[in-house]
């Protein structure tokens, strides 16, 4: 019963890691350039199928690949956002509609990404074996690649929590965060700061997708569920939260773990039934102000 | 429709026009069966979806994602109730089960604005489909549904009898003390309130009268496929796809999203099956253009250009 037990609060923290890196990328997009990036998952896939790539073709470890992963994402994001998102910005009289636009927006760049990258790669299961090898923890059996997993998403999102919280880009961003104009009045430079939160949130996502390649096997299509993982872990945690995303992203890990174990067809329905209810209930999230 | 507005020769002119069309598209079987007719259907049904969704997401500014869970619900009643009642009463019964169900995200969602909206109703779209792929596995043994056929011909002229009816019903919602209520709440929803608009009302009732065009769509839809899922009746794009073609259309007008949802359809028809990763890579590269430079969409282009024109026009006599 205790194995048991361990063994589901494991797999959920395990699951919760990439969950948690996941909204902290659409937190960190909405929260600050106002995007509700619906397209998020595509970064993942990006991401992913980039780490795949370079393991099919140069053997490059993906551990090491997410350095080149990171950037190249990270661009991606940012273009996109000096440019589409920047001129939406500025031919919306206001903030509410600015959201609404961007939002179509990308469910526009989902689908230009997701098809681009389908006829690419095609629709088929992708795959490849990185460190699958047992580890013992306390009587219950993990694949080494997920533990590995779980301790680059937890280093990632400390090093970027730390980020915004000691440096001086960080602060700009938090201010930006609270009050665009009053911190563009400041001199921060505004346009700068939400392009750079936008590829940010690219990276995270690019992130996640690499460490999901490591576990899962992918597909082009995987973006769309990761998306709604990461809005269902986000709306849990409180829009525009960090530490909010993480504890979200474990929840709904252990959530997750413990739905499969009991009737694993419900998975899906329970996640958007919790979806729903918060929504109703409290929108702002459980540990949103 | 007020009456006196007919009486103006303009009014006149359009309204003879529009009566010549609608004989010409009533009588199509009539001129032998096939293409046309299939064809026009699926533009029909789209139309439905679009203009259903304009009457009140364009107004008010609220996204719903839910037009495929009212189109859904459609489709499940005819699949159920479809074999042993008259047709177009299953029609009515589709319409009036997605009625009901708007009436109750509409009353659920009073407190979400904005963002959360848009992301209540897909989540709730995503709830139904599961919940229904659930209950089929679990309970019914099956993954999915036979619905009774029916003749292509039957199928058509039912869409276009509801296409009709919306018509006439989102120009009088537009023309009545409701469509200036809608707009008002989509400017300043507070204000609204304070001048005296009974907003939850408004909101509810107007959005349940779109879902009951998008259910009965549906209900007519479904005998055209004959076979059924969770995954064909709740698919995701018939929530994203009457958003694009609104914003293609324009939706300042409602001749707008009919001509961007005809479009639309047409393109689909010639790639979707050769090409269907091309026809979405277009639709998201037109998408996000429309967003970007057709603020107005389609519609409201060709009316700028028009006035350019005829300024033009003037200034040379």
């Amino acid at each position: 019963m205790i194995v048991e037990l361990l063994d589901i609060i494991i797999a959920g923290l395990l699951l919760g890691g990439i969950y948690a890196l996941i909204a902290v990328g659409l937190s960190l997009q909405y929260g600050v350039a106002r995007v509700f990036n619906i397209s998020h998952g595509e970064f993942i896939m990006l991401g992913a199928f980039a780490t795949w790539i370079l393991y099919a073709t140069a053997n490059i470890n993906p551990l090491i690949s997410l350095i080149i992963c990171g950037p190249f994402v990270f661009l991606i994001g940012f273009f996109l956002h000096k440019t589409l998102f920047r001129s939406l910005l500025s031919s919306s009289p206001s903030m509410d509609i600015f959201e609404s636009k961007s939002m179509l927006a990308c469910f526009g760049l989902l689908f230009i990404i997701q098809n681009l990258a389908m006829l690419i790669w095609g629709t088929d299961f992708k795959g490849y074996s990185y460190l699958n090898v047992g580890v013992n923890i306390g009587g219950a059996v993990f694949a080494a690649n997920r533990l590995v997993t779980l301790l680059y998403a937890v280093v990632i999102g400390t090093a970027f929590y730390l980020f915004l919280a000691f440096t001086r880009l960080g602060k700009a961003i938090r201010a930006a965060a609270q009050d665009p104009r009053t911190a563009g009045l400041m001199g921060v430079d505004i346009n700068q700061v939400l392009a750079l939160c936008f590829g940010f949130g690219a990276v995270m996502a690019g992130f996640a997708g690499a460490l999901i390649s490591m576990c899962y096997p992918i597909q082009t299509t995987m973006g769309l569920e990761y998306t709604v993982i990461a809005i269902i872990v986000v709306t849990l945690g409180g829009l525009g939260s960090i530490v909010g995303s993480f504890v979200g992203g474990f929840l709904l890990g252990l959530i997750g773990i413990i739905v499969s174990y009991i009737e694993p067809s419900l998975y899906m329905v329970v996640f958007y039934f919790i979806f729903s209810l918060l929504l109703l209930v409290r929108p702002k999230g459980i540990l949103g102000k | 429709m007020d009456i006196a507005m007919l009486k103006t020769p303009k009014n006149l002119i359009t309204g003879a026009i529009l009566l010549v069309i609608l004989v010409l598209l009533a009588t199509l079987p009539l001129y032998g069966p096939g293409y046309p007719v299939i064809l026009l259907s699926s533009i029909l049904m789209y139309v439905i979806l679009t203009v259903g969704w304009v009457i009140f997401s364009a107004p008010t500014g609220y996204i719903s994602l839910a037009p495929a869970a009212f189109f859904g619900f459609g489709i499940y009643t005819s699949a159920i109730i479809g074999k042993a009642i008259p047709f177009a009463v299953v029609v009515a019964i589709g319409g009036a089960a997605s009625f009901c169900l708007a009436l109750i995200v509409g009353a659920l969602t009073l407190r979400l604005r904005g963002i959360y909206f848009a992301v209540f109703t897909f989540g709730l779209l995503m709830l139904i489909a599961n919940s229904f792929n659930y209950y089929e596995i679990h309970f019914t043994g099956t993954r999915g549904r036979f619905v009774m056929v029916k003749g292509y011909d039957t199928i058509y002229l039912f869409m276009l009898g509801i296409f009709v009816l919306l018509m006439i019903t989102a120009t009088i919602i537009k023309h009545s003390k409701y469509g200036l209520a809608l707009m008002s709440i989509g400017q300043e929803e507070e204000a609204a309130e304070h001048t005296g608009v009974n907003v939850v009302m408004v909101k509810v009732i107007v959005f349940a009268v779109s879902a009951f065009f998008m259910g009965a769509a549906g209900s007519v839809m479904a005998t055209k496929w004959t076979y059924i899922d969770s995954g064909i009746a709740f698919y995701m794009l018939y929530s994203f796809m009457p958003v694009l073609m609104a914003i293609f259309g324009g939706m300042g007008q409602l001749y707008g999203p009919v001509i961007g949802a005809a479009i639309f359809t047409y393109v689909e028809e010639l790639l979707i099956t050769r090409f269907p990763e091309v026809y979405m890579l277009i639709f998201g590269i037109i998408l996000v253009i429309s967003i970007l430079y057709l603020p107005d969409g389609l519609v409201g282009l060709i009316q700028a250009s028009w006035k350019r024109f005829s300024v033009r026009k003037h200034a040379d006599t």
